[in-house]
């Protein structure tokens, strides 16, 4: 499998007359072909900003960007953090490309759908107008859209939701990027259109051999379609390894907090939710310690005051599945197992 | 969209129907005799009461606003014998200061006001939307700042001021536009010399709205750069200056469009100041001077003119913006 993506201590930061938000602070993740990496974490958690990062899309003087994000184009490798707008620009739409959480303000309401999809091949492929539309109407097909000849004529205002959402997953797949990002992108939608578009978003990915870039906070939706995940936390990732590992061992307090928190059907009436106590950090103050210190259960179990002093660094006995955190692993395994055994009996 | 225009129409008439009887209503609250000012200062009894025989203000209120209506269909005439004297459908009464036909007066002054809004309106619409974008493109950079510097001087001189400065400094001190005593010269006859006499009229109207349209343009600009729409745009690959001018403007364009109709309607009742101070013979100079001389018929009808024209106005922006904006059927 060959490496198409490759994050390297991102860091992300936006000056704002408050102080400096670091929105992502030091993410690495690579992406392989045929694969779904999913970023996981709550809003302001740093993951949409992490995957606009990958676009080029942040304003050049508005965002600060350091460290690499190494993109496959070809045979060339390109560093978005380094390159010029103009090769970005050029990368976009072709190499690597984005769907948006919300379909319904993401198409352009006075231009007909049919000529928003020509215009993402015609920015790559100059003067071909006749294969634009013909390449517009073959994806609107393979997207599911029937009739696709008269819905390429119709406006974005005649679609419903989860259709337009299908046309922002063809307008992404217009030049046949290896590259697509999905930024929430069943958030938006009703759950049984959410199954479908995750189906249609997995059949695209076999026939493209995608790599698919998952940006959501929907762990249900993870734990269908990701290969591995990577949980973030205050611009951080605090754990990161296969979506089995992630999911049926979690290592980072975090996560844990996470996976118990999702609303379950429960066979003893009327139990609570378990929501994580307090609120996420501010990016501009982050804590010294650990960032999620102030809401962890399990800080009593490290030694001293480490949890509140000392940034964890993202390690782990298995190289394939790390985590931030400074109590002891195999303390956290046994600690864990009886947890998530309490959650989903 | 018959259904539309049609009812659209018939609310047309009524509002005029009432906005000319209300006006109708309050000159005739006025505390003096109209037939009254029908001559000058030798004026004799017998004088003033066969003027007002022969004018129609002997009759009940009701018929003399019936005869005016009357008069827009079926034209009218007053007086009888050698004396008689009529004015042709559409008639819009006859003004006794004046001593002519109201129709004839509009037909003289409407074309100076039209020309007066139209050019304003393209200037104005060239110079307030570029420098829109401009500002909205380099926002808070020094192109954006000037920019900001116009618009607080173009809103806050009155045209008053910019009038009497372009016509002292231009036309006086520089020379550069002739002083026009001729008076106006229609397009058709002799286009330099049109051009001459509207141009300092033209930007004292223009710089005032241009200012509005810089500030709405940058507004309506930087609102648009932020929608998702035009992030997905960017994310398709499209050139920057493309997202500007093709997918940013295309939904600027519609509210400029409502405004500028609007203004320019606006315009038409009368732009009394610019054309009081160029001395032009426009509608606004001709409703100021009648109503100075409680001239009924002018009055009224500039002021139906006026409506009509907004209520028109207002028609064609609702069916235009069906047009520009597909998720707006009628």
């Amino acid at each position: 499998m060959a490496e198409l993506l490759k994050i390297s201590d991102l860091h992300v930061a936006f000056p704002t007359d408050d102080g400096l938000v670091r929105a992502v602070d030091g993410v690495s993740l690579t992406l392989n072909e045929g694969e779904t990496v999913a970023i996981v974490g709550e809003s302001g958690s740093g993951k949409t900003v992490s995957g606009l990062s990958v676009m080029g899309l942040h304003k050049k003087g508005a965002a600060q960007l350091s460290g690499s994000i190494v993109l496959k184009d070809g045979d060339r490798n390109i560093d978005i953090v380094t390159a010029t707008d103009e090769e970005i620009r050029l990368l976009r739409g072709r190499a690597v490309a984005m769907i948006f959480q919300d379909p319904m303000s993401s198409l352009h309401p006075y231009y007909r759908v049919g000529n928003q999809l020509a215009e993402g091949y015609l920015v790559h492929n100059p003067g071909q107008k006749k294969e634009a539309r013909q390449r517009a109407i073959e994806m609107l097909d393979l997207v599911g859209i029937s009739e696709p000849a008269q819905r390429a004529d119709e406006y974005p205002h005649q679609f419903s939701g989860g259709m337009r959402q299908r046309v922002m997953i063809a307008m992404a797949l217009m030049n046949s990027p290896r590259i697509l990002i999905a930024d929430e992108p069943t958030t938006a939608l009703d759950v049984t259109v959410q199954a479908q578009i995750l189906i249609l978003l997995a059949s695209l990915q076999k026939e493209f051999n995608m790599g698919i870039l998952l940006i959501t906070h929907d762990l249900g939706v993870v734990a269908q379609v990701a290969d591995r995940v990577s949980v973030m936390y205050g611009g951080r990732i605090v754990e990161q390894g296969s979506a089995d590992d992630v999911f049926y061992k979690p290592k980072a307090p975090y996560t844990l907090g996470l996976l118990k928190s999702v609303p379950r059907i429960s066979t003893h009436g009327s139990d609570r939710l378990k929501a994580i106590p307090g609120q996420p950090p501010s990016l501009i103050n982050l804590p010294t310690g650990c960032a999620f210190a102030p809401r962890c259960e399990f800080a009593s179990h490290a030694a001293g005051d480490i949890c509140a002093n000392d940034r964890p660094e993202l390690l782990g006995t298995n190289p394939n599945h790390l985590s931030r955190c400074h109590v002891d692993e195999a303390v956290r395994d046994k600690l864990f197992v009886t947890e998530l055994k309490e959650v989903r009996s | 969209m018959l259904n539309f225009v049609s009812r659209r129409v018939f609310f047309a008439i009524v509002t005029l129907l009432v906005v000319s009887a209300v006006v109708f209503a309050i000159f005739s609250l006025l505390p003096f005799d109209p037939a009254a000012l029908t001559c000058g200062q030798h004026c004799t009894d017998q004088i003033i009461a066969a003027n007002r025989i022969k004018l129609g203000f002997d009759k009940p209120l009701y018929i003399q606003y019936f005869l005016f209506l009357g008069g827009i269909f079926l034209g009218r005439s007053y007086g009888t014998g050698s004396a008689a004297f009529s004015c042709p459908a559409p008639s819009f009464g006859y003004s006794y200061n004046e001593n002519a036909c109201v129709t004839d007066l509009l037909r003289e002054a409407l074309p100076v006001t039209v020309s007066l809004a139209l050019g304003a309106l393209i200037i104005w619409l060239i110079v307030g939307v570029s420098l829109g974008i401009i500002a909205a493109r380099f926002k808070n950079k020094w192109p954006d700042r000037v920019g900001s510097v116009f618009v607080l001087l173009g809103t806050s001189l009155p045209t008053f001021v910019t009038g009497l400065a372009l016509l002292i400094w231009v036309t006086i001190k520089w020379k550069l536009v002739p002083l026009s005593l001729i008076g106006y010269t229609p397009i058709t006859e002799n286009p330099y010399k049109f051009f001459q006499f509207f141009i300092l009229p033209w930007i004292t109207l223009a710089i005032a709205y241009a200012a509005l349209y810089t500030r709405f343009t940058r507004a309506a600009v930087l609102e648009t750069l932020g929608e998702d729409y035009i992030r997905t745009a960017r994310a398709k690959g499209v050139k920057e200056r493309t997202v500007l001018f093709k997918h940013t403007m295309r939904a600027v364009f519609a509210p400029i469009i409502t405004l500028a109709g609007l203004d320019f309607a606006g315009l038409i009742g009368g732009a009394i100041i610019t054309e009081t101070i160029f001395n032009l013979p426009g509608l606004g100079r001709l409703t100021l001077r009648s109503t100075y001389e409680f001239d009924l018929p002018i009055v009224l009808s500039t002021t139906i003119l006026a409506a009509a024209v907004v209520i028109i106005m207002n028609l064609v922006i609702d069916m235009l913006y069906a047009v520009l904006d597909p998720r707006v059927r009628i």
